[in-house]
């Protein structure tokens, strides 16, 4: 190493394995520069450098999250980008994609410039999807184009699809010359109206009016339809029925350009967890049955779905503390995803197929893998962890236990659906442009 | 009972419904006497919170609770602080800090009541409807009614009949029973005694999913309906939207109305039973619904006595004045 990078070293991660796609190396990073300068076995630390201790642990790229819903502007009471990016950096995250469904929607130029001022300086880095129709309203497009010069690259009316066929269509056509990426909340309205749960033996049951899976995965099957007619690209957002796991790996299959998520609630609760009408469990999509998580998990490790998303829906106390059907819909996800990830997809994929799907992957989708030069433009994410790569990383333990406390989690929300659990594995640090903003599972922003 | 609530008829159990119905017996006979009155739960503060129009479920429970000598106090939501937009759970816990002892709600939501449960500290909640979930008193009050009815025919008390006459009855529940949380609670009362449940509906009006229900879809109404021996004839729920799943009112009524002409294919024994309020000429005919086969009046004046017994069993326990309620066997 040449002893001008050298000089340049102003953190080290000592003793962790750096998770690569050749599996586990046991090696010390060195970073400086906001950039990592050196993967080796052994790397002297020069004097005032920072050391992160990461015995035991797994150094991989900082996580990316495809579906974070940060509430700012319009719903300060439950999230903001500040609070939201401190969770996302707990949770192992150096990038999240903020999704649209603010007051007022993210469909203009100002709202995203809003968006993007107040993450500066927050403790990860803030991508913003914007709308696809204007006010999410599905009936005349948003402002694409202005929207894509400003950087964004994922586009969806979240929270609700678009329930118009022949505004999808162009939609899909008209992104295709801009080099963005259209993403679905599939969810036919006429099919769920009314619908507060998943729509089986438990809605029966409790007498809770039901949404059928046939509500998501008649808009999946309409919307490969229309990949299809346009060779346009689509990704498809928190997919939960079984259904529509087989209509995407049908449809990649066939090689149409399409790319999926699945968020960690719809890896591991079902909608059995609704017993007690407790609105904590409420979240759109539903939690599915038990063959529809087993679905989505194939999903993952078969390829067929691409990421993990958290859907990390922070709703104030006062807006859950109501009777379920009352209650909005959604989970906080950010601090718990990467330990539900790897108590259920670590076993069957390992490490390096783990950290792919929650990073590398959703880096890709968004089209955050490479700097973006422009003023207020966002670093590289998704790794490999190798010298010259930006210095995104999570440093996260195996051996240590993540325990859920609603009343410490960084969100200025409570509603997450894991309160007294622990899970095996914990996020120890998180590295964002070279600076710490996690140590030792404390947030330093 | 087993616990401080009554949410579901699940929580009760064959013998806690068992339990229910023997208690229901002493009350109905305090009923009977000049000055229907016990002074069994003088001192307890019961309250009503019906968040969801109601006449006889409330007046029952309201009636049951001054015969038990307890004060009732109840909240008009039309004129409440709901009004001003205060939630479900700082009413509740305003309405408990004023020391109520049982909380009787009804509510659109399903679950509500599920959910006072978790606020209050120290109250009883008696669900008396939630949304499409339950009205288990109201099971309990058409259980006790068709053992009534059987007792008389016998010639022996229903305390004789025990719940074995029960066992194997065939009960067929009618109508919109997807929207319907006297169907659910029925279910849940009848099968737990033994009772085979028969379901008939347009398939536009059965729940969703019936896994894990202990009951029969009827393919052929009139076939059941010539086999049953309990009626259980349910209200087509048009306020909530009910009427468009189905076709019309008309051709509802053809198809699963208890019309005069069915009305023949029943057996001479069988008893009809109707949780009001009825609309003649929908689900049952005008000429049917005055049969004297048709409960419908004896099941309401039996809801007094059973909610009685409810009310007596979450909130009596050792208090004084249990030894005075007569006869409880």
């Amino acid at each position: 190493m040449p002893e001008l990078t050298k000089s340049k070293v102003t953190l080290v991660i000592r003793g962790g394995s750096v998770v690569g796609p050749e599996g586990l190396a046991r090696a010390d990073v060195a970073v400086g520069d906001g950039v990592v300068l050196e993967v080796a076995e052994a790397i002297d630390t020069p004097k005032g450098a920072t050391v992160l201790d990461a015995g035991g642990c797994l150094v991989g790229p900082g996580l990316v999250d495809l579906h974070t819903h940060l509430r700012q502007p319009g719903r300060e009471e439950a999230e903001t980008v500040e609070t939201g990016a401190r969770a996302a950096a707990l949770g192992g995250y150096t990038a999240i994609v903020a999704m649209p469904n603010t007051e007022p929607p993210i469909d203009s130029a100002g709202v995203v410039r809003e968006i993007l001022d107040l993450a500066a300086g927050a403790a990860a880095e803030v991508a913003v999807a914007g709308a696809i129709t204007l006010g999410r309203a599905g009936t005349a497009l948003a402002p694409l184009g202005e929207l894509a010069a400003l950087g964004v690259t994922l586009f969806t009316d979240d929270g609700s699809g678009v329930q118009d066929g022949a505004l999808m269509r162009r939609a899909l056509d008209y992104a295709k010359g801009l080099g963005v990426t259209l993403a679905q909340h599939c969810e036919d309205a006429c099919l769920a109206a009314g619908g507060a749960m998943h729509e089986g033996a438990w809605s029966s049951r409790l007498g809770i009016p039901g949404v059928p899976a046939a509500a998501e995965e008649a808009m999946v099957a309409r919307d490969i339809a229309l990949v299809r007619l346009t060779g346009s690209r689509l990704h498809f957002l928190h997919l939960s029925t079984a259904g529509s796991v087989e209509l995407v790996r049908r449809a990649k299959a066939e090689g149409l350009p399409v790319t999926a998520e699945a968020a960690p609630h719809h890896m591991l609760l079902t909608h059995a967890a609704v017993a007690g009408y407790d609105p904590v469990f409420k979240v759109n999509p539903p939690l599915r049955t038990d063959e529809d998580v087993a679905a989505v998990v194939a999903g993952l490790c078969d390829g067929t779905i691409d990421a993990v998303a958290t859907d990390h829906a922070p709703h104030a106390p006062e807006a859950k503390d109501v009777t379920f059907d009352q209650a909005p819909p959604g989970m906080l996800g950010l601090q718990t995803a990467l330990p539900i990830a790897w108590d259920v997809l670590g076993p069957r994929l390992g490490p390096g197929r783990v950290f792919a799907l929650m990073s590398a992957q959703p880096a890709a989708i968004a089209r955050l893998t490479s700097t973006d030069p422009r003023v207020g433009g966002h670093s590289a994410h998704g790794g490999p962890v190798e010298a010259g790569a930006a210095a995104n990383l999570c440093v996260f333990d195996p051996a240590g236990t993540t325990v859920v406390d609603p009343r410490r989690l960084a969100s200025r929300s409570r509603n997450t659906p894991y309160a007294g659990q622990a899970f095996a594995g914990a996020v120890r640090h998180t590295v964002l442009r070279g600076e710490p903003v996690v140590i030792d599972a404390v947030a330093q922003r | 009972m087993n616990g401080p609530h009554l949410l579901s008829v699940a929580d009760l159990g064959r013998d806690g419904i068992a339990e229910v119905l023997r208690v229901a017996e002493a009350f109905a006979e305090v009923e009977r006497r000049s000055i229907p009155k016990v002074p069994t739960l003088r001192g307890k503060v019961v309250a009503t919170l019906f968040f969801e129009e109601s006449t006889r479920t409330r007046l029952s429970f309201e009636t049951a609770a001054k015969r038990l000598s307890a004060d009732v106090l109840s909240l008009a939501v039309a004129s409440s602080s709901v009004k001003k937009g205060e939630s479900l759970r700082d009413t509740v816990e305003t309405v408990e800090a004023m020391g109520i002892d049982a909380v009787i709600i009804r509510h659109s939501s399903a679950g509500a009541p599920h959910q006072v449960a978790r606020w209050v500290e120290r109250a009883h909640v008696v669900n008396a409807g939630d949304g499409w979930h339950e009205h288990p008193t109201q099971a309990l009050l058409d259980c006790f009614t068709v053992r009534q009815v059987l007792a008389e025919r016998k010639g022996a008390s229903p305390e004789e009949l025990g719940i074995g006459c029960f066992d194997g009855l065939r009960v067929l529940i009618v109508g919109d029973i997807r929207h319907s949380r006297v169907a659910r609670s029925e279910m849940l009362a009848y099968t737990a005694l033994g009772a085979r449940v028969t379901l008939a509906a347009p398939g536009s009006l059965l729940p969703p999913s019936l896994e894990g229900w202990p009951v029969e879809v009827a393919n052929d109404f009139d076939e059941a309906l010539a086999d049953a021996d309990v009626v259980s004839l349910l209200r087509l729920q048009a306020e909530r939207g009910s009427g468009s799943f189905v076709p019309s009112l008309r051709e509802y009524t053809a198809g699963w109305g208890l019309t005069a002409r069915r009305m023949a294919r029943l057996r001479d024994d069988a008893i009809v039973t109707h949780p009001g309020p009825m609309v003649r000429g929908v689900e049952i005919a005008s000429d049917v619904a005055d049969l004297p086969r048709t409960v419908v009046t004896q099941q309401v004046a039996n809801g007094v006595a059973v909610r009685m017994a409810i009310l007596f069993l979450l909130l009596g326990g050792e208090a004084p004045g249990v030894s005075e309620v007569p006869a409880v066997a």
